[in-house]
C-alpha cells in the first residue's frame, strides 16, 4: 500500500493556496469600467512598448463584431474591457481544462491497453487508475466553468451572448447546435460516461484481485472496448465545444483528433513521471527500466503524431489561405508569436532530440526532464487554442495564469496521490501480470 | 591460409543458448553461429558489440534534411523566385510550410536507403553473392556453432559433446 508522504501533502496545500491567492487577485485586478481597461492598457504599454501597442482591428472579426465603421473606437473600447475581463477566466478555464486533459488521456490509454489485452502494462495499471480519479473532480470543475459561462458571468464564449448572435447570421445559422442548453446536455453527457466507465472498471479492477476467476477481467475487457468508442466520438465533439467554439467562425475537420493528441502524450507523460517517482520512494519494486523506455517510446510516438496534426491542420490552412478559415492563424502568429512557435519546439524538436537514443528512454532523470517539457508545450498548446479568442492581444502569462496552473497543480496531486492510496499499487489476480513483472524489452 | 575449425550441431535454440554460455564460460572463441532464424539473445550471450545501424541512419536523415533544404532553397528562392499562386518565395522560412512534406520525405528516404545499403555493405551480401553457410541444414532446422580449433581438438569435441550436440564435425576451412 502506498501512504502519501507529509511532504508531498503539505505541497500540494501550499500550491492550492498560493495558486487561489492568486487566482482571487486575477479576478479583483480585472477591470469592471472601459475607463480601468483603458488605463490598464496604457500602463502596460508603458512596460512593455510595441508588443500590445499595436492596434489590431482583426481580432473583432474573430468575435463576429459586426459594428466596424463610425462606432469603431467606442466598440473596440469595450472589446478591450471584455477582453481584460476575460483574462481571469480564460486562465482558470485553461488551467482547469488542462489538468482534466491529462486525466482523460491517461483513462483513454488506461481503456486502450485494457483492450488490447498488453502484455506490459497491468503492473502500471494502478498508477493509471489513480491518474483517472482526478477525471471526477476536474470534470465538475469545468463543468461548472461551463455553467457559469452559460449564466453570463463571463464572455469566453462569444455564441452564448443573445445579443451577439442577433446580429450575425453566421451563429444564428449554428444556432441548432451552438445553443447554450444543448452545450449543456452534451458537457454532461460526455462526462457522464467518462466518469461512469472510469469509476465502473476501476471497481472491477479492485474486484479482480478478489475474485476466483476472470470474470471481471473479461467484463473489463468488453467495456473498455466499447468506452473506447464512445470516447472517441465524445472527445471529439468535446473538442469542438468546449474549445473550438470559442472560435465560432472556425471550423476545422481535424481539431477533434488534434486535441486528442495533446492530451494523449500529457496524459502518458504524466503516467511516466508518476511511475517513476513512485518507484523512486521504492513503491513499485516490479516496475523495471523496459515498462520506463516503453512509456518513453509513447511519449516520443505520441508528440510526433500530434506535431503530425499541428502541422496538417496549419499547413492545410496556410496552404489554401481561404480569408474565413486563415484569420484563426493570423490572430496567433501576429499576437502569439512566441507561445505558437515556441509549443512547436518544446512539443516536437524538444522529445524528438531527447527520446530518440534508446538508452536515453531508460534513464528516469531524462524522462523527467523531457516529460516537464513536454506538459508545458502542451499547456501552450491549450493557451493558444483558449487565449486568442478570450483575451486576443491583451495575453500574458501573468498572476492569473500561473495562479491558475499552480492552484490546479495542486488540486491534481494531491486528488491523484489520495486516491493511490486507496489500493495496493500491484493489481494481484490480472491474467497478465506475470508478464508484466518479466518484461524486458 | 587454412585452419581447422570444429562444428557443432544443435537443432534446439535454448540447447544452443546454453552452449554457447558454456562455451563462453570455458573461453573459447566462438568463431560464428549459423542459425535458420533469430535466436533472441544469442547476440548478448555470445558478447557481440552492440551495432552502430541506427546512428548512421540518423547521420543519412540528417543528410536528407540538408539536400531537400538545400536544393529547395536554391531552387524556389535563389535561382528563379516566380510567383506561383500568390505563395511568397521571397525567403525560405516564408515558405517552408509548402516544402515541409518533400524535407520530410527526404530525409526518410535517405535514412532508410543509405541505412540499408550500409547494412549490405557491412554484412557483406549482394546479388550473386556465394552463400557462405556450412551446412544446409542451417537454413532449416539445424543451428551451427563454428569454433576455432588451436591444438586443443579433443578438449573442444568434449566440450561441445556435453553441451548437447547432436552431431559434430571437424573441417578444413578458409579463413578469407
Amino acid at each position: 500500500m502506498y501512504t502519501f508522504s507529509n511532504r508531498l501533502k503539505i505541497g500540494s496545500f501550499i500550491l492550492m493556496a498560493v495558486g487561489a491567492l492568486c487566482i482571487v487577485t486575477g479576478f479583483l485586478s480585472a477591470p469592471g469600467t472601459v475607463e480601468e481597461a483603458k488605463a490598464i492598457v496604457a500602463s502596460h504599454s508603458d512596460g512593455h512598448g510595441e508588443s500590445h501597442g499595436e492596434e489590431v482591428g482583426h481580432v473583432a472579426e474573430s468575435h463576429g463584431a459586426v459594428a466596424h465603421g463610425e462606432e469603431h473606437d467606442a466598440s473596440h473600447d469595450e472589446h478591450l474591457l471584455h477582453q481584460l475581463q476575460n483574462r481571469p477566466w480564460a486562465a482558470l478555464y485553461v488551467a482547469a481544462f488542462f489538468f482534466f486533459m491529462i486525466a482523460l488521456g491517461v483513462l483513454a490509454f488506461y481503456a486502450l491497453q485494457r483492450a488490447a489485452q498488453a502484455g506490459w502494462s497491468p503492473l502500471l495499471f494502478r498508477v493509471m487508475e489513480g491518474i483517472t480519479a482526478y477525471v471526477v473532480p476536474g470534470g465538475i470543475v469545468v463543468f461548472v466553468i461551463l455553467v457559469l459561462s452559460v449564466m453570463h458571468m463571463n464572455h469566453l464564449f462569444v455564441w452564448m451572448d443573445a445579443d451577439v448572435v442577433a446580429h450575425d447570421k453566421l451563429l444564428q445559422g449554428k444556432s441548432g447546435y451552438l445553443n447554450p442548453i444543448f452545450f449543456l446536455i452534451r458537457a454532461a453527457i460526455f462526462l457522464g460516461g467518462w466518469i461512469l466507465y472510469r469509476e465502473y472498471s476501476r471497481k472491477l479492477s479492485l474486484r479482480q484481485d478478489e475474485s476466483n476467476d476472470n470474470s471481471n477481467f473479461k467484463l473489463n475487457f468488453k467495456i473498455s472496448a466499447a468506452f473506447l468508442v464512445f470516447y472517441l466520438i465524445s472527445e471529439s465533439m468535446m473538442s469542438w465545444d468546449w474549445i473550438m467554439s470559442v472560435d465560432p467562425h472556425w471550423f476545422s475537420t481535424l481539431f477533434g483528433w488534434y486535441v486528442f493528441a495533446s492530451m494523449f502524450v500529457s496524459g502518458i507523460t504524466v503516467i511516466a513521471m508518476v511511475t517513476i517517482y513512485l518507484k523512486s520512494r521504492g513503491y513499485l519494486e516490479e516496475v523495471n527500466d523496459s515498462h520506463v523506455h516503453d512509456l518513453a517510446k509513447f511519449m516520443f510516438g505520441i508528440s510526433i503524431f500530434w506535431t503530425y496534426l499541428w502541422f496538417s491542420q496549419f499547413m492545410l490552412i496556410w496552404y489554401a489561405n481561404i480569408p474565413e478559415e486563415v484569420t484563426y492563424f493570423i490572430t496567433r502568429i501576429e499576437d502569439y508569436n512566441l507561445p505558437f512557435f515556441g509549443m512547436i519546439a518544446m512539443n516536437f524538436i524538444f522529445p524528438i532530440l531527447l527520446l530518440m537514443n534508446s538508452d536515453y528512454k531508460r534513464i528516469n532523470w531524462f524522462v523527467i526532464l523531457a516529460g516537464i517539457v513536454i506538459l508545458a508545450g502542451h499547456y501552450l498548446d491549450i493557451f493558444n487554442m483558449i487565449m486568442p479568442a478570450t483575451v486576443g492581444d491583451q495575453w500574458f502569462i501573468g498572476i492569473p495564469e500561473i495562479g491558475s496552473i499552480l492552484f490546479f497543480a495542486g488540486f491534481f496531486i494531491f486528488w491523484v496521490f489520495r486516491a493511490l492510496t486507496t489500493a495496493p499499487l500491484q493489481p494481484k489476480r490480472n491474467p497478465f501480470i506475470e508478464e508484466s513483472r518479466h518484461f524486458h524489452y | 591460409m587454412a585452419s581447422k575449425v570444429i562444428h557443432a550441431y544443435y537443432d534446439d535454440d535454448d540447447v544452443l543458448m546454453h552452449a554457447v554460455k558454456k562455451v563462453k564460460a570455458a573461453k573459447h572463441h566462438i568463431e560464428e553461429v549459423y542459425c535458420p532464424f533469430p535466436v533472441h539473445g544469442l547476440d548478448k550471450a555470445m558478447g557481440l558489440a552492440p551495432t552502430r545501424i541506427a546512428i548512421t541512419s540518423f547521420i543519412y536523415g540528417c543528410l536528407g534534411l540538408s539536400v531537400a533544404t538545400v536544393m529547395m532553397n536554391y531552387i524556389m528562392i535563389q535561382d528563379w523566385p516566380q510567383d506561383i499562386g500568390g505563395k511568397p518565395s521571397f525567403s525560405y522560412i516564408e515558405n517552408m510550410p509548402a516544402f515541409v512534406p518533400i524535407m520530410f520525405e527526404l530525409t526518410v528516404f535517405f535514412a532508410a536507403h543509405l541505412m540499408v545499403i550500409t547494412f549490405y555493405l557491412r554484412s557483406r551480401l549482394w546479388p550473386f553473392k556465394e552463400a557462405e553457410n556450412p551446412d544446409v541444414r542451417t537454413t532449416d532446422d539445424h543451428f551451427v556453432m563454428e569454433v576455432e580449433i588451436h591444438d586443443n581438438e579433443d578438449e573442444l569435441w568434449d566440450l561441445l559433446r556435453n553441451t548437447g550436440a547432436v552431431e559434430i564435425n571437424i573441417s578444413e576451412k578458409n579463413s578469407h
